[in-house]
C-alpha cells in the first residue's frame, strides 16, 4: 500500500495528519500497538521538522506485510553538522517555534530510537530527505 | 481512579466529555512536545500549558485520554475541534502545573 502527503510550509496545525492517517490504517490491517506507536512517533517527528526547520514537502508512506517505509523529503536549508544535530539537546529552532513546545532537540533522537532503519540524505541550501523504516512483528 | 473523578476531585472544567470512564493511573507534565513524545506513556493524562493542535495530535497519536491545561489556559479553536474529532479529554484547571502534579500524585500514588 502506498500513500502520499503534502506538507506545508508553514502549516504547524496539520501537520500531525499523516501520522494520525497512518495509524488508523495499521490499526485496521490489526498491527501491534507497539509497532504502530514506534511508526508514528518518528513520522510526526520528522512531519514537524519539515515544517520547523524547512519549507514543507512530501511524505511517502509504503506499507506490507513485514515493514512501514515512511519518506519524509523537504525543500529547506538542509542539517549543515549531521552528526550533532542528531544530538539529544542540540537544537536551532525558532524563537517562535520554542514557544509551541518545540526545540528541546530530542526530535532526530526520538526518529532514531524508534526506527529499525534511519537514512538522513541532506545538501544545504537544497533540503533533507529523511528514510524510516519500522519492522512490523 | 477514573477521568470522570479527576475532574471532580480537582475541580477541573470539562470542554469535551469523553474517555470519562478512563483508568488513570499515572501522569506526565511537560510542555516539551518532543519529550512527551519520546517518553509520555500511553494511558497517562497529560498536563500541560501548551494550548495548540499538536498537543492533542500527540495525545491522540500516544493514547493518552485526557490533557489539563494549567492556569486557565485556553486551547485555541482548532484545537478544542480536533480534541471532539480525536475523542481526547480535554480539562482546564486554574491551578499552577506544580499544584495540578502535587494534587494529582496525592490521589493516585
Ligand atoms: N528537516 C530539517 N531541515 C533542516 N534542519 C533540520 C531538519 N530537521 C532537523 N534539523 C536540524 O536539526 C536540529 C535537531 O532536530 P531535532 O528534531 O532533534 O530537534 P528540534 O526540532 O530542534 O527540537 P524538538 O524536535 O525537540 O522539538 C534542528 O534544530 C535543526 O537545526
Ligand atoms: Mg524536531
Amino acid at each position: 500500500m502506498h500513500y502520499t502527503f503534502t506538507i506545508e510550509r508553514g502549516n504547524f496545525a496539520d501537520a500531525g495528519q499523516a501520522s494520525s492517517n497512518v495509524k488508523r490504517t495499521l490499526k485496521q490491517l490489526g498491527v501491534d500497538p507497539a509497532s504502530i506507536k514506534r511508526a508514528v512517533v518518528a513520522l510526526f517527528e520528522a512531519e514537524i521538522n519539515a515544517v520547523a526547520h524547512a519549507y514543507g514537502g512530501t511524505i511517502d508512506v509504503d506499507i506490507d506485510a513485514e515493514k512501514v517505509m515512511m519518506v519524509v523529503a523537504d525543500e529547506g536549508p538542509g542539517i549543515p553538522n549531521l552528526e550533532l544535530a542528531m544530538q539529544e539537546g542540540w537544537s536551532t529552532a525558532s524563537p517562535q517555534v520554542r514557544e509551541m513546545g518545540y526545540g528541546a532537540g530530542m526530535g532526530l533522537p526520538n526518529i532514531k530510537k524508534n526506527t529499525d532503519e534511519l537514512k538522513i540524505d541532506t545538501k544545504v541550501g537544497v533540503g533533507t530527505t529523511v528514510t524510516m523504516i519500522v519492522k512490523l512483528v | 481512579m477514573t477521568v470522570k473523578d479527576l475532574i471532580e476531585k480537582l475541580d477541573l472544567k470539562c470542554l469535551n466529555p469523553v474517555n470519562l470512564d478512563a483508568e488513570v493511573t499515572s501522569a506526565y507534565a511537560c510542555d516539551l512536545l518532543s519529550d512527551v513524545m519520546g517518553n509520555a506513556r500511553s494511558g497517562q493524562v497529560w498536563i500541560t500549558m501548551q494550548t495548540h493542535k499538536n498537543v492533542t495530535a500527540i495525545a491522540s497519536l500516544k493514547d493518552m485520554p485526557a490533557v489539563i491545561i494549567v492556569r486557565d489556559g485556553v486551547p485555541d479553536d482548532d484545537m478544542l475541534q480536533h480534541a471532539k474529532d480525536e475523542d481526547i479529554c480535554l480539562l482546564v484547571s486554574k491551578d499552577t502545573t506544580f499544584e495540578v502534579c502535587g494534587k494529582l500524585y496525592e490521589l493516585i500514588k
